[in-house]
């Protein structure tokens, strides 16, 4: 049996997004910047799935960026805005448990000589509020938290976020590349001034995303030598990438309430049956604050890439943030800013689960998990 | 990240050869902590000079279980002179290679089994010096107790 729980990686492309992408590979290949008819045609088409996508999002079209993805419009927000605002301050803050694109160019960022600070989260993986209000202060340009966690999938409340921030005159991002379809965006009523997407994690297609950025915020372009994007983002538009990124959005949204009943229900069944049927296991972070697709457990005394490997010779893919499976060697910051002990660092794996799972694969995948633990645990020096 | 193991890697890691842990090894190697994530503790039993047997503990991903797997088999029958020589190289060669940031499994492999072996020595100097007159009478009994049972088993 083949088992595909790493959702959170990435997903499978949607056949209904791949027929609206189709024409534009073919027929409809213009340059959506060129003034002949056949570009003109294509431009028309590029502002409509603007608009589609800003009315999904509950932003104005004109603040939608088109990007390679979330790594990059993370990174044109985070060096764009703090570049462009210096009148204001060098200070910018990024919570402990961002996905890297946001992490590591806040550390880049801070080797410039920027004023950087880590919000710390609490053990159940969400942000210190309180911590975060204390680090706030007048030279505070910009205030980066995810919606939605990559490894354990605990949701932050953007709104009290966006308020402390706000409060102080600082600018509130999130990257929300892990909150489609589980949260119901309206980003701008919930205070979020910029916004990072990708379309890959919802079955939409890799290698194109979004940039969001309010009306009136300064902000200078990465990627230069080029009028689209207004001037923000050089590069021919992506356009069957584009369209397709608006239509996946389209279906997500108009598919949710189904495909959440349907995930969470195969997601608690997961975690009772592992609970169940594996000792010494641990959920790490907020079973409650989380998004349905998410698991992330800790099996005691043994090493989350060996699981990973041996699941994966059994037709199982998971994922392990953390551990020796990354090139730096280094357990996850993640994990390390929940708390987890020394011990527990490494033994964790991410099960994330998608609209295709099935019972019968859960099943056979508990099944394997559990041959696995205990082959593992059998030789394992630590008890 | 390319983490492609060779099919040998991977027999090794799904069926690993000397696993366990010996009762009253001869030496015992400890190597690795939490903070880098993989540990593996080596036993030893060595008679005439030769490694009689070996086995080993393992917490660690896929390559730190083979690279230990295989090293286990290779130096098994080996002179203790000759094991302290062997080189992490001759695992990686072994398994017909392993990723870039795999490589230090078999280096740490290597130092477990360099502990085990110096472990060895340290008893084998205890014992002996513990034979001579100048030590006290219990400890000279316990010390060469404890080496007859190793050479003799």
């Amino acid at each position: 049996m083949k088992v595909y729980l790493d959702n959170a990686a990435t997903t499978p492309l949607d056949e209904r997004v791949f027929l609206e992408m189709k024409p534009y590979f073919f027929k409809g290949f213009a340059n959506a910047s060129a003034i002949h008819y056949l570009g003109q045609k294509n431009n028309l088409e590029l502002e409509a799935a603007r608009e589609k996508a800003a009315r999904l999002l509950g932003v104005e079209a004109r603040g939608l960026v088109f990007t390679s993805g979330a790594s990059e419009a993370n990174n044109l927000i985070l060096r764009g805005v703090m570049a462009a605002n210096s009148d204001k301050g060098k200070h910018l803050i990024v919570s402990a448990i961002e996905h890297p694109c946001v992490y590591q160019v806040a550390k880049n960022l801070k080797a410039e000589g920027y004023e950087v600070d880590f919000a710390p989260v609490q053990s159940d993986g969400r942000i210190d509020l309180a911590a975060l209000k204390k680090l706030l202060k007048p030279t505070t340009v910009l205030v980066s938290a995810m919606a939605v966690n990559n490894e354990i999938g605990t949701i932050q409340d953007l709104k009290a976020i966006a308020t402390l921030a706000h409060a102080r005159g600082a600018y509130f991002h999130s990257d929300i590349v892990q909150a489609v379809p589980w949260l119901k965006l309206d980003l701008e009523k919930s205070g979020v001034d910029l916004a990072s997407l990708s379309a890959h994690k919802f079955y939409g297609p890799k290698g194109v995303g979004l940039a969001y950025i309010k009306q009136g915020i300064k902000i200078k372009p990465l990627i230069a030598g080029g009028e689209q994007e207004n001037g923000l983002r050089a590069g021919t538009y992506n356009l069957p990438g584009i369209i397709g990124l608006a239509s996946a959005l389209e279906l997500a949204y108009r598919d949710r309430t189904k495909t959440i009943g349907g995930i969470k229900a195969l997601r608690d069944y997961l975690w009772q049956k592992i609970k169940k049927e594996i000792p010494k296991v641990k959920l790490n972070g907020s079973l409650a604050q989380r998004t349905p697709n998410n698991l992330n457990v800790m099996f005691h005394s043994i090493e989350g890439e060996a699981i990973l490997i041996d699941l994966s010779l059994k037709g199982i893919c998971v994922s392990t943030g953390s551990a020796c499976s990354a090139h730096n060697l280094k357990t996850s910051y993640v994990l390390q800013a929940l708390g987890l002990s020394l011990n527990d660092l490494n033994s964790n794996i991410r099960f994330s689960l998608g609209k295709h799972n099935t019972k019968a694969e859960i099943d056979y995948t508990v099944k394997c998990l559990k041959e696995t633990v205990k082959r593992l645990r059998s030789f394992s020096p630590i008890k | 990240m390319a983490l492609n193991y060779t099919k040998k890697t991977i027999d090794h890691f799904r069926h690993p050869k000397n696993i366990g842990s010996i009762k009253d090894p001869d030496g015992l190697g400890e190597v690795g902590n939490m903070v880098c994530g993989d540990q593996l503790s080596f036993f030893l039993k060595v008679e005439k000079g030769k490694i009689k047997d070996v086995k080993f503990l393992s917490f660690g991903c896929a390559s730190n279980i083979a690279t230990a797997s295989v090293m286990t088999e290779r130096i098994k029958g080996m002179t203790v002179e000759e094991a302290k020589n062997f080189k992490w190289a001759e695992i990686v060669e072994d398994l017909g290679g392993l990723p870039q940031q795999k490589i230090h499994c078999s280096v740490m492999a290597v130092e477990g089994l360099k502990k085990a072996i110096a472990d060895y020595e340290a008893r084998q100097t205890r014992a002996s010096a513990s034979k001579s007159p100048a030590k006290k009478k219990t400890l000279k009994k316990v010390a060469s107790a404890k080496f007859k049972s190793g050479r003799k088993k």
